[in-house]
């Protein structure tokens, strides 16, 4: 078991993890996952958002088992390798707030970085200016690095502060399993608590017990290998240290592979699945996406990693992410294969004018 | 013998870790430089970050679960 930890704490845990998210998401559309969709994890925060009901948009509802299993994968490699540390109090509210602005950013989009990455593989063209925009963002945040920005120290916590993501993650697994419906439609039809979509990309998932798998697989590497598709932009360009982007361009290739076996490689930027051609937005979108994850120190991936190893800070991120998705969604700031939503634009704006505040402002507090 | 500089990165998100040791190394640039660090991530970005400088790594578990990372030139 340590022998399989040190090779992915080496140089090559990155790659690994990389080529195995590679292969495994173009899988899980085939089995059934939305398309360029395998895994996305702001798009998934979202579905879970909406099957709790925090908006109604009837589309996208839907519990993903993937981001339970980031988190318990995560959990479990941590407790194995020792490194299960509750954590908190790094500037929680702001990274409540971080985790809703990305999710703003990265829905006017329409993906996450994993999954601007993967709509890349699949032969999604707009995602090269989601993938430019992130890159954008990143720089503006590593700007603010270089002058001395940080959300400050967490301190260890209680063991059941470093509990509560994998219990409410264990929870979601609870809810989806058991689908509560107790309310009835207009129609009569069974509704709610929980809500599942019957049409749309919500209503579109693998089978549970293999896409809470294959989360469970991933978390576990990715927790060892510490990746991350924020980190590995952000590495190369501050640190000159390569070892995450080697990662990140592992799972293009493997994607990009295993979709022209699959048959599911189809170029262009008319007609992708759950994508619009505003380039404009879609590098606004993402730049935004990418400062607030930088200024939150790294991608909602990893972020699900750390609240397995007891995180709290990460938690609260997770948390700013579902309520964001919410907002995103009641208030029609979401994109739609049609284009950006009436107020995607303006929250973009006003989220970059915030996040640069908090990077302009948040300094370390000597005690 | 110089004395042991202290960098204390203890509970700082990346890339803060290794922004802060860098800073160190490139103000020393001998010597020896020792760095608190409280998770693998920050101890294994550190290390390989020094190694690479040409620094000489060692690595000690601390007893309240912080790790404690020597570097020496």
């Amino acid at each position: 078991m340590s022998s399989i930890s040190r090779f992915l704490t080496s140089r090559w845990g990155p790659i690994i993890t990389g080529i195995v998210v590679g292969i495994l998401a173009p899988v899980l559309v085939k089995l059934g996952n939305p398309g360029n969709m395998g895994v996305c994890v702001v798009c998934f925060s979202r579905d879970i958002a909406g099957a709790l009901g925090l908006h109604r948009a009837g589309v996208v509802q839907y519990i993903r088992p993937e981001i339970i299993g980031f988190v318990l994968g995560a959990l479990i490699a941590a407790l194995i390798f020792r490194e299960f540390r509750p954590r908190t109090g790094s500037a929680p509210l702001v990274r409540f707030l971080l985790g809703m602005f990305a999710t703003f950013g990265a829905l006017v989009f329409l993906g996450c970085p994993w999954r601007a990455y993967l709509r890349l593989a699949g032969g999604d063209w707009n995602a090269v200016f989601g993938i430019l925009g992130l890159t954008a963002g990143i720089g503006l945040g590593i700007v603010f690095l270089r002058s001395g920005y940080s959300l400050g120290r967490s301190r260890p916590a209680p063991t059941a502060v470093g509990w509560v993501m994998p219990v409410i993650m264990v929870t979601l697994l609870v809810l989806l399993i058991a689908a509560p419906q107790f309310g009835r439609d207009a129609g009569g039809n069974p509704t709610g608590p929980i809500f599942f979509s019957a049409t749309g990309p919500g209503s579109q998932h693998a089978p549970l017990l293999v896409s809470l798998i294959a989360g469970l697989f991933i978390g576990f590497l990715a927790q060892r290998s510490r990746f991350c598709t924020v980190g590995a932009v952000r590495d190369a360009i501050l640190l000159s240290d390569f070892r995450l982007l080697l990662g990140v361009v592992a799972l293009l290739v493997a994607a990009l592979a295993t979709n022209m076996i699959l048959g599911q490689f189809q170029s262009g930027f008319e007609k992708q699945p759950i994508a619009h051609t505003d380039g404009w937005w879609n590098f606004g979108g993402m730049a935004l996406a990418g400062l607030a994850f930088t200024l939150a120190g790294g991608c909602p991936g990893r972020q699900l990693f750390l609240a397995g190893e007891g995180d709290a800070d990460s938690g609260l991120f997770i948390a700013g992410m579902l309520v964001g998705a919410g907002f995103a969604h009641n208030y029609s700031m979401a994109s739609s294969a049609t284009g950006p939503g009436i107020f995607g634009p303006s929250v973009v704006i006003v989220g970059l004018i915030i996040c640069v505040v908090f990077g302009l402002t948040m300094r370390e507090v000597k005690a | 013998m110089s004395d042991i500089r202290t960098v204390d990165a203890r509970g700082l998100s990346c890339p803060q870790p290794a922004m802060l040791t860098r800073q160190a190394l490139q103000k020393f640039d001998k010597g020896t430089v020792e760095v608190l660090v409280d998770s693998g991530t920050a101890r294994e970005n550190v290390s390989r970050l020094a190694e690479k400088a040409g620094w000489a790594v060692a690595a000690e578990e601390q007893p309240e679960g912080s790790c404690r990372i020597l570097l020496k030139k």
